[in-house]
């Protein structure tokens, strides 16, 4: 089963080739690690980028942060809006 | 009272100006409106071309969310009665409208200043991305330091005070 669902927005989407994933993961660090072998090294380097900020059912989080079944992880690329 | 719409078709700053003005009392002394357009050239792009579309992409949900976290920062940062954003989402061409941001207060200077904030924030925090066609290339629109600036240039403010 797969218990995390993991989106990709914009710029990142098109970058790392895909619009969302289900992997499963009990921590980003964890999602990271699975990422990185679903998607390879290079695709998760442009993920780890600075700018890159990541949601958790759609709050902002920093650093690491623990999942749980049925979590939405998102990465966004920095914003353009208004 | 607050109000966001995120939504593909265009909208009436005229409804949106007579339903706000409806809604409140006698204490309101100013109302300011501003609407952004798509411009027909991108000043950060470089190489000068024309847009010939704009695409707006969203995250359905956080994007609400985030225009919402930026009115109750206005909201807690001056008295203000009412506020409203609209942005739209989709493809649009030059010309088209693309954000609408009103707020009322008691004081024209609190009205200003809020729009102004609120506009500042829905560039650096409000959750929207642009690509941009023109007839020479396709690209993600980058954000800019100039807008990442003006909208510190507010939190500087709040420290001062």
């Amino acid at each position: 089963m797969s218990a995390i669902t993991v989106k990709f927005f914009a710029s990142l989407r098109e970058e790392v080739g895909i619009a969302e994933t289900r992997v499963d993961a009990t921590s980003i660090e964890g999602l990271m690690a699975t990422l990185n072998h679903l998607l390879g090294a290079e695709k998760l380097t442009l993920l780890m980028r600075d700018n890159v900020r990541i949601a958790v059912n759609q709050t902002l989080i920093e650093g690491d942060c623990a999942l749980s079944v049925g979590d939405e992880v998102a990465f966004l690329p920095p914003v353009t809006g208004g | 009272m607050q109000r966001v719409c995120v939504q593909e078709a265009d909208f009436s700053t005229d409804e949106v100006y007579r339903s706000m003005r409806a809604a409140l009392g006698p204490s309101v002394g100013a109302i300011v409106s501003f609407v952004g357009l798509v411009r027909d050239r991108n000043l950060d792009a470089g190489d000068g071309s024309e847009v010939a579309t704009l695409t707006l992409e969203h995250y359905p949900g956080m994007t609400e969310q985030s225009i919402v976290a930026i009115l109750d920062q206005a909201q807690t940062r001056w008295p203000l009665l009412s506020t409203h954003v609209t942005h739209r989402v989709g493809t649009m061409a030059p010309t088209e409208q693309i954000v609408l941001v009103m707020v009322a207060s008691a004081h024209r200077e609190v009205a200003f200043a809020a729009a102004q904030f609120i506009m500042d924030y829905l560039k650096t925090d409000a959750v929207f991305w642009k690509r941009e066609l023109t007839e020479n290339s396709e690209q993600w629109v980058q954000s800019t330091r100039g807008d990442i600036s003006r909208a510190k240039t507010w939190s500087e403010e709040a420290e001062d005070v």
